[in-house]
């Protein structure tokens, strides 16, 4: 019987090959054909997060360039990764934006088995002749919530959910806490670990925690919306990340620090087609716009709307370099000595693990 | 209104059309769902199997994910034959890649076959011993091997979590949880473009096939399986038997897990079995616990994976949709052997 089965099996797919063969991929004619573009994403499109700001971006270089592109939803930061940028290739993709931190070592490996195909690998660190990496000063626009968050907070604590202890978060949860100190140095910043970029579920989890130990601030370094809706639910404050997240949270929304990806994606994809595309490291910032700062809705604190413009100026003018000491770590060790700022090295190495003073918790 | 009743015999012309009308409700009832996303079923049905035999690489692929299906299937089938119900099958790919991984990682400069050997042994005995504990409780106090077995497989995922965050976390990550990559002679080498592990599982095929069918053992399994009294009667060393029948289950699952972890992934995470431990019970069954079907099986269901993949990319069909796709056509196929086994009649008031 089973066997008979199975040999049904076979004769319906031989059966569907004969139907299927009519079907034509379709290329548009207005389109370029010379590159067709593949996007990795690490959770879907429509998290509300850092996979539609990414989404965003590649929405924004169609509109700019009439390429062909494709994306792959929800790609797990492990072997199937490798897999998906090879099937990309194998569909003719020419470009990949491998857009998580844990893609590393698998868009290296395709890299190296595919030396005519250009992989761009978003916040990581290694780099080739066809691979190079891409990432934001994130940490200008945290610092700037960061006043939000020490201005609005009345109980002189603020929680931050976080997803990994990487470099990446820890500098964004230094800077967040170094915003915030400088308009209330009474305010401290409790952190939460979820060791996940994507699970919106767990994400509140670690929200509502923190909403148990008295913070009435939450902040986050996570994909989803699930730290805003826990603030939302417990009635207290809100800063987001990646996106405009005030559709989640109406009363408890102030503000997210985003990214604009659309323009490098632009500039990026232009150069393959023009032939003058080289690996290069790319760091984006206030000033370029790939960072920034959603204006503030109505649930800031009075006030903070100048405060934030004060300091955007400083950054922009290069006064304020944000990691500039004396800066302690929270045991109290001083890591950065009186005038000296840290050097993008120090900023973007494996060496910054180490939290600054005012920050609850520990690098685990 | 209407009752089921079993049926002895069923002819074969009678469950090829059961089998047939589900294939057609499968695509037909996908079909619409495709409509209402204004895509042509027809078209995706194509590009579907375009994706998973359409060029040499895509076949590969396929094959890629033939392999860890396969030899968990013949795990299973070993310990279904005898009625125990190992849903562990995911734990002792984990536990089986996680022995071959001490090995990989504390002796990676060893000769390249010497190391592979060794991997391959602690796999199968990492899975093994793993499936024994279940299998020894079970032979001694008549314990419900599905609980424990499903319940272990956390344990297991628990444990390579704590490796992965704690003490085999990689120095030189920057701090992101990841176990160090393996170094290339604890890599399985490429036979035509697919790492060995295919040799590997048309090997056991042929093994597990002469086995169950040619051997002692695998006589009293079957034996077993059918009834334990009678076994008991022929003077069979049940324990012995459930012991070591389920020893070589988890030593295969195991196998598995080693193969995935040395040429899939190159290192031990999480994610190295991928749910294949669930999914093999599908193919387990579907294939009637015969390994030569269960290769025909996984490979079908490896094509549907891949095509699934594929139609993703090729049409910006969302994942979801396409694992509904998937799932859609996975219930009409489970739901046909339903009524192969019963028949429904319809009362006449």
């Amino acid at each position: 019987m089973k066997k008979m089965l199975c040999l049904f099996l076979v004769v319906m797919m031989v059966a569907l090959l004969g139907t299927g063969c009519g079907g034509q991929e379709s290329t548009p004619a207005e389109q370029d054909s010379t590159v067709k573009v593949g996007f990795v994403y690490v959770g879907p499109v429509g998290d509300g997060g850092w996979t539609d700001a990414h989404n965003e971006g590649k929405l924004y270089m169609e509109e700019q360039l009439q390429v062909e592109t494709v994306i792959k939803e929800n790609v797990p930061e492990g072997p199937e990764c490798e897999k998906v940028i090879n099937d990309m290739i194998d569909q003719g993709c020419n470009i990949i934006f491998a857009t998580s931190f844990g893609f590393m070592d698998y868009a290296e490996k395709a890299a190296n088995n595919h030396p005519d195909v250009k992989i761009l690998h978003c916040s990581g660190y290694k780099s080739s002749e066809n691979m190079n990496n891409y990432f934001g000063r994130m940490y200008e626009s945290r610092y700037l919530s960061g006043i939000v968050a020490g201005m609005r907070t009345e109980a002189n604590k603020i929680g931050y959910v976080a997803a990994y202890e990487i470099p990446e978060v820890i500098r964004g949860l230094n800077a967040f806490t170094l915003g915030v100190r400088s308009v209330n140095p009474e305010a401290v910043v409790k952190v939460k670990w979820t060791h996940t970029w994507y699970d919106p579920a767990k994400e509140k989890e670690a929200a509502k925690a923190l909403l148990a130990e008295g913070v009435d601030v939450i902040a986050q370094h996570q994909d989803t919306t699930g730290p805003q809706q826990a603030a939302e639910e417990s009635g207290v404050w809100s800063i987001g990340y990646n996106t405009d997240m005030s559709e989640s949270a109406p009363t408890a929304y102030m503000t997210s620090p985003i990214w604009h990806w659309g323009p490098y994606y632009v500039s990026q994809v232009k150069a393959v087609m023009d032939g003058t595309w080289k690996s290069e490291a790319f760091l984006g910032n206030l000033k370029d716009g790939t960072v920034d700062l959603v204006p503030l809705t109505e649930n800031a604190p009075e006030g903070a709307q100048e405060a934030v413009e004060k300091a955007k100026a400083e950054i922009l003018s290069g006064e304020n370099k944000i990691f500039t000491g004396p800066l302690k770590d929270n045991t109290g060790e001083l890591r950065v000595k009186e005038g000296i700022t840290m050097t993008d090295e120090e900023l973007f190495g494996t060496e910054f693990m180490w939290l600054v003073e005012g920050v609850e918790g520990k690098v685990e | 209104m209407f009752r089921l009743v079993k049926r002895s015999e069923i002819s074969r012309k009678k469950s090829i059309v059961i089998r047939l009308l589900a294939i057609l409700l499968a695509f037909t009832a996908a079909g619409i769902l495709l409509l209402t996303l204004d895509l042509n079923p027809l078209e995706v049905y194509a590009s579907m199997i375009k994706g998973a035999f359409g060029s040499a690489y895509r076949v590969r692929e396929v094959v890629i994910k033939t392999v860890p299906l396969v030899i968990t299937s013949l795990g299973i089938a070993i310990a279904f034959k005898m009625l125990f119900w190992n849903i562990g099958a995911d734990g002792q790919i984990l536990m089986g890649a996680f022995a071959a991984s001490y090995v990989a990682l504390n002796y990676g400069d060893l000769p390249r076959f010497l190391l592979l050997l060794l991997m391959f042994v602690a796999g199968a005995l990492g899975g093994g011993l793993w499936a024994l504990i279940p299998g020894f409780f079970r032979a001694q106090w008549r314990t419900n091997e599905t609980i424990i077995t499903l319940m272990m497989n956390y344990v297991a995922l628990k444990w390579i979590t704590y490796l992965q965050y704690g003490p085999w976390k990689d120095p030189q990550a920057m701090g992101f949880p990841k176990i160090p990559n393996f170094t290339a002679n604890a890599v399985l080498p490429k036979l035509f473009g697919v790492h060995v592990g295919w040799l590997i599982m048309l090997l056991l095929i042929v093994i597990i096939h002469v086995f169950l069918n040619h051997t002692k053992k695998g006589y009293e399994i079957a034996v077993l399986g059918e009834s334990e009294n009678t076994a008991l009667y022929a003077g069979m060393n049940v324990k012995n038997t459930i012991v070591s029948a389920i020893f070589l289950s988890g030593a295969l699952c195991g196998i598995a897990g080693m193969i995935e972890a040395s040429a899939v992934s190159n290192t031990l995470s999480v994610e190295v079995s991928g749910g294949v431990g669930y999914t093999a019970i599908i193919t387990t069954w579907l294939g009637a616990l015969k390994p030569l079907v269960i290769l025909l099986v996984s490979l079908l269901f490896a094509a549907l994976l891949q095509g699934g993949s594929f139609i993703q990319t090729a049409h910006g069909i969302p994942e979801s949709t396409a694992l509904l796709l998937q799932g859609m056509i996975l219930f009409f196929v489970l739901g046909s052997e339903f009524f192969i086994r019963y028949r429904v009649i319809l009362r006449k008031e």
